[in-house]
């Protein structure tokens, strides 16, 4: 079952004729992900790789290839547009990639998205894997293996460096998905959560948070609240100093708001084991699986 | 991306809000000829990228042009939280009535821009809003509608129970409004909003802050970076495109993506050691990149270690270690390098730096301990 991707994926790339939609395309299909259209605006009628069709717009990849999942891998400029295209054909989830969207066009994207009602994970994010299943996005399939651990992340790279630690344990993942390093994301923290605590093939939660915001307080009340599995968690970013945006738009601690011990400490106070070190974060669910 | 308050004063002012008129300039005489030709009671500001200026010496008053060329001669020069004062921005002095705090924030929770107004100015909001939440007045922004009239009217009456100053304040919020949305600001604050005892509703500060994400499509915006606000080396590396903040500690840590790099600094404070910067190559692996990264980390003179950590997924391991081999063939580096690489590549990377001389780790927690000890500290 997994969550918010899987077997019924159908998916279609935005920007599959640039450098890395044709690249993540690529490796995508070859590790199983059901790849149906590709959208480019001006090469409609044409096929990627010879047998993908390519359309002009989304509405097209939706009505003639079916695709209900979109990616998106356009310019920052043109993206936040390429998420309200893909909002406005009736995509039920739309994973977006891009880094660097001005945040006044997020904000104007995200009053839509909710309205039409479908799902929106990013931006700035690496999308989702589900080990040998689906991957969409651009987290490594290599390094995954399935299992029955969910994780969920604001990071890229941190988040791979967690999932092969705990494949070289031995602990294979139910889904991964990284929700993006801005500071206006269309799926939060606590989406995921509740989305794992109904998925019968989740047993456990890593949550890989860092500094800025107050998602992490938020999800750590809702895991109290609402959540039966047990979850462990990470904080990135306690030697940051405060004031400075730190890589990711979002990763920035402001006034007091956002360190990492306070966020921390909500997990803690909620009941989530906090590891100190990533790797400490596979002794950690051995002590709660 | 921070602009100065005289910067700011010349978005509000063309968007409508009452600015009074002021001069920025970098020498004492230069204070004292704006003195001259405001006429008057004057104050002096220092022009940094720091909040307390006042606290920390970098506002006076001055009643003439000679104590407006002294005051200047003080401040200029002077330095605040760090940063240099090389302008300061002369102005009328108000008669102020009463001082009022008025901004725009960009609110995650919301995910709106939020309007923000209290009758308690001219301090910290901060302060405010921990001892006194209930003085401060919000309404959040549509973003599609924007600030709608009755909102600013409803904020406006909060200030003001004066009908003209209120209708004054309205503008005020409203003008703020534009000014935030089409400079794709993520804040834009008046403090103080005054009114004077002539019943006037004057702006006599301004702050912004702007998306950087947004400067792409502002170019009048992106001329206003004060590029000497920056540590050399930070503007070396934004302009290598490279994501860097130099710290006080001796590890140097070149990492690849965001979170790993935080997580890698945190380990090496783990072990001991204390991080001498975050620097993210992000997902490229060019050697350029790779160079630039390292002259910067090993151009700190606190640095004693340079620990790279790389976690090959789009960036392939073997690109990061030609870089790496390029980079020390153009380097003299005079402190241990300590090199983490796995994922993507991983054995051709061990096999291209092996063959250069340079050993490799696959483990993170292992490559951490030996930077912090490489450094003498751990």
């Amino acid at each position: 079952m997994a969550i918010f991707i899987g077997e019924h994926t159908r998916l279609v790339v935005q920007g599959i004729t640039g450098r890395d939609g044709s690249f993540h395309a690529r490796q995508m299909r070859d590790y199983g992900t059901r790849l149906v259209a590709g959208v480019t605006p001006g090469k409609g009628g044409q096929t990627f790789d010879g047998d993908v069709p390519i359309f002009n717009t989304v509405a097209d990849a939706v009505e003639e290839a079916g695709a209900n999942t979109s990616v998106i891998y356009v310019p920052a400029s043109f993206a936040a547009d390429a998420i309200l295209e893909s909002a406005d054909s009736g995509i039920e989830l739309i994973v977006c990639i891009t880094e660097g969207i001005p945040i006044a066009d997020m904000m104007r994207v995200m009053p839509y998205i909710e309205e039409r009602g479908c799902r929106l994970v990013g931006p700035n994010c690496p999308g989702l894997i589900v080990p040998g299943i689906c991957k969409v996005g651009i987290l490594p399939g290599q390094i995954v293996r399935p299992g029955r651990v969910g994780i969920v992340s604001r990071s890229g790279t941190l988040t791979y460096e967690v999932i092969f630690q705990l494949t070289s344990d031995g602990i294979g993942q139910s889904t991964s998905i990284g929700i993006g390093g801005d500071p206006i994301i269309g799926t939060d923290f606590v989406d995921c959560l509740r989305a794992f605590e109904e998925d019968s093939q989740t047993d456990g939660v890593v949550i890989i948070g860092e500094i800025g915001g107050t998602d992490e307080q938020t999800a750590a009340r809702f895991v109290s609240e609402n959540m039966t599995k047990p979850v462990v968690g990470f904080i990135a970013g306690q030697t940051a100093p405060p004031g400075r945006r730190m890589g990711h738009a979002g990763a920035i601690i402001s006034g007091s708001e956002g360190t990492a011990a306070e966020k921390t400490r909500a997990f803690r106070e909620n009941g989530i084991a906090v590891a100190e070190r990533p790797a400490d974060i596979v002794d950690a669910l051995h002590a709660v699986l | 991306m921070n602009i100065h308050e005289y910067q700011a004063r010349e978005i509000f002012r063309a968007h409508g809000l009452p600015v009074p008129d002021s001069e920025v300039v970098d020498t004492p005489e230069g204070a004292a000829e704006a003195a001259r030709s405001l006429g008057g009671r004057v104050v002096i500001k220092a022009q940094v990228h720091a909040g307390g200026r006042g606290k920390a010496g970098g506002v006076k008053l001055a009643a003439d042009p000679e104590e407006a060329r002294d005051a200047a001669g003080v401040i200029l020069g002077m330095e605040i939280k760090g940063l240099r004062v090389r302008k300061v921005l002369v102005a009328p002095t108000a008669d102020i009535a009463t001082e009022a705090y008025v901004g725009i924030v960009m609110d995650r929770v919301s995910q709106r821009p939020v309007m923000m107004v209290s009758p308690e100015g001219g301090v910290d909001i901060e302060e405010v809003a921990e001892t006194t939440p209930e003085a401060i007045f919000k309404e959040t922004i549509d973003p599609r509608y924007g600030l709608l009239n009755h909102q600013a009217t409803r904020l406006a009456y909060r200030l003001f129970s004066d009908p003209s100053l209120a209708r004054a304040a309205a503008g005020v919020l409203s003008g703020l409004w534009r000014a935030y949305r089409s400079a794709d600001a993520t804040l834009a604050e008046v403090n103080p909003l005054i009114s004077t005892s002539s019943g006037e509703v004057l702006a006599i500060d301004a702050k912004m802050n702007i998306d950087d994400n947004a400067l792409f499509r502002h170019p009048e915006l992106e001329a206003m970076r004060d590029e000497d606000a920056e540590a050399p080396s930070e503007r070396r590396a934004r302009e290598a495109g490279l994501s860097y903040i130099k710290l006080e500690g001796s590890v140097a840590c070149c990492v690849n993506g965001a979170g790993l790099a935080m997580a890698t600094m945190d380990l090496v404070k783990y072990y001991g050691g204390d991080p001498a910067n975050f620097l993210d190559i992000g997902g490229s692996s060019n050697p350029d990149k790779v160079v630039c990264a390292l002259e910067i980390m090993a151009g700190d003179p606190n640095v004693r270690s340079i620990l790279f950590n790389i976690f090959g997924g789009i960036t392939r391991c073997d690109d990061v270690a030609n870089g790496i081999v390029e980079a020390m063939s153009r380097l003299e580096l005079r402190v241990p390098l300590t090199i983490r690489l796995t994922g993507t590549n991983e054995e051709e990377a061990v096999g291209i730096l092996g063959a250069a001389g340079f050993k490799a780790d696959t483990d993170m927690d292992r490559a951490v301990q030996r930077a912090v000890r490489a450094a003498g500290v751990g």
